[in-house]
């Protein structure tokens, strides 16, 4: 660790399985300050996992996270609270809250946790929707929304507390180039404008390249490769030229895994 | 043989586990209510309206037709011992002191009981409680609790509902129906029913709602998060709430004899 004042998460020998099957075996992995940072990998690789582990809705097995240079591990439930109130997730489906209306859904965390006027609660909750570009969708129920804007709309809630660090959760997943556009420059802007360091999940390479600072592969429970996206492209790993390009097969094989294709069709392991 | 006295041991095992885990679940509800029913009793009432008030009408048709069925079969019995004016008393007391309260219990399962465990099934399905718990707010203060309270709140009014309507119709069937004098109807109700019959009433559907309304949230949130999950924890809720709701029925009324 070079300059470690910058280095807002910091992962040390992280190792985490669900049930039998290991998802982190030693893990290592250091996300700087104001900085947009991707975790790539192919699915499965338990990306969605690990930013569960960095919020600690789940608990390593074995390994130290620090937040901001807190191991988080060692919080008080209401400690956790106050520095989940530091993040701001984008889940992969939006995940608003389907009771309420888009307005009420920006405005849920300010109400929770604020003592602030309604008119004040109005007046933020109407400039995050229009940073979004939503304004004029506040009073629609969730269910009455793309599902674009319903992620725009996850957006401007996750970012109505003013966080120090956005977590993005596969923003580019089954959305039309239109949106994808949209989402794509709203997480820049984000980043530069609010000063916020930004961590992406995805597995779409193009969109990440065009946004990424800086970024991880992770595939069998390690980091595989890490740098920004142009050095990753140039890496020379059969792993990381098979994800960077997207062939079929290679290090991570097309085919789950079985029994001998000819054996099984010829019923010989039937029992 | 040995396995399976390993498979009795092992579900015993998970069945003590999953039991023990309920009542910790019970102490961390018990531990918010106060909180939430002094700090946020807007949520409260929302929910009295949604398992309370929507539940009223599947009540009071039930209820009407369940007193005067009581009716039908009190007269049917005592006119053999030409004590046709006791047939009020009859429908009376089983309707405040059985049939009100678990009656009303078991619609209650069926009509809000359900509707929570999938809304909350579906909640944590589409990663609702995961946002909130990222937003810091505790899923289990904010959606839970007041759900909880709701229902405790709304049974016992419910079940007096119920038992009203069912004087009404057991009313119909006696006095209108068959023609039993309508002074000597009501009077002998008033003369019988003593007040604690009324408190068993009313002691048994607090102690319902209390049930219901628990295992309805609990299998709402341990809900496997997939679609057939949350249809598999609706199905329970109403298995183990009718189970839950006809043991305590028995215990509390052996208790009070």
């Amino acid at each position: 660790m070079d300059d470690s004042s910058d280095n807002l998460i910091e992962i040390h020998d992280l190792k985490f399985s669900r049930g039998h099957r290991p998802i982190f075996d030693g893990l290592n992995l250091t996300i700087k300050k104001g900085e947009i940072t991707a975790l790539m990998g192919p699915s499965g690789t338990g990306k969605t996992t690990l930013l569960r582990l960095i919020t600690r809705q789940l608990i390593p097995e074995h390994g130290v996270i620090y937040v901001d240079g807190t191991d988080i591990s060692t919080l008080t439930l209401t400690e956790l609270y106050e520095l989940r109130q530091r993040f701001g997730m984008l889940f992969q489906n939006g995940a608003l809250l389907t009771d309420l209306t888009v307005f009420e859904n920006v405005a849920f965390p300010l109400r929770e946790h604020t003592k602030l006027s309604n008119r004040l609660i109005r007046h933020i909750v109407l400039t995050k929707l229009h940073a979004v570009g939503l304004r004029g969708a506040a009073d629609l129920l969730p269910a009455e929304l793309s599902g674009g804007m319903a992620r725009r709309v996850a957006l401007a809630r996750a970012m109505v507390m003013d966080p120090d660090i956005l977590i993005y959760d596969e923003p580019f997943v089954g959305l039309d180039p239109i949106s994808m556009g949209v989402i794509v420059r709203l997480v820049r802007r984000m980043n530069d404008a609010l000063g916020i360091t930004s961590i992406i999940v995805s597995h779409d390479v193009e969109e990440v390249a065009t946004v990424a600072d800086r970024s991880f592969l992770i595939s069998e429970g390690k980091v595989a490769a890490s740098g920004s996206p142009d050095e990753l492209r140039t890496t020379n790993s059969d792993l990381v030229q098979q994800f960077m390009h997207g062939m079929a097969d290679g290090p991570v094989a097309f085919h789950y895994e079985a029994p001998d294709y000819a054996e099984q069709l010829l019923g010989r392991d039937s029992e | 043989m040995r396995r399976v006295v390993n498979d009795i041991r092992n579900n015993t095992l998970e069945f003590l586990r999953t039991f023990g885990a309920f009542q910790l679940f019970f102490l961390r509800i018990l531990r918010y209510s106060p909180a939430v029913l002094f700090g946020r009793f807007d949520l409260v009432v929302k929910q009295v309206y949604n398992t309370g008030a929507l539940s009223l009408v599947i009540i009071m048709i039930c209820g009407l037709f369940v007193g005067a069925v009581l009716a039908l079969q009190a007269y049917a019995n005592m006119s053999k011992f030409n004590a046709e004016d006791w047939t009020g008393v009859a429908a009376a007391f089983a309707l405040v002191k059985e049939l009100g309260p678990v009656m009303t219990a078991l619609l209650f399962a069926g009509r809000a009981g359900t509707a929570l465990t999938s809304e909350i099934g579906l909640m944590k399905a589409t990663d609702q409680l995961s946002a909130m718990e990222m937003m810091a707010v505790n899923p289990v203060r904010r959606v839970l609790v007041p759900r909880f309270l709701g229902g405790v709140i709304a049974m016992p009014f419910l079940a007096a509902v119920f038992s009203a309507i069912g004087m009404f119709g057991a009313h119909l069937v006696g006095v209108e129906l068959f023609q039993v004098d309508v002074g000597s109807f009501w009077q002998q109700i008033q003369l019988t029913v003593e007040m604690s019959d009324v408190n068993e009433g009313i002691l048994k559907s607090v102690v319902f709602g209390v049930a219901a309304s628990l295992i309805a949230v609990w299998e709402g949130y341990n809900t496997v998060p997939t679609a057939e999950g949350v249809g598999r924890a609706t199905t329970r809720t109403v298995v183990i709430t009718a189970i839950a709701i006809l043991v305590f029925d028995f215990m509390i009324t052996a208790a009070l004899i």
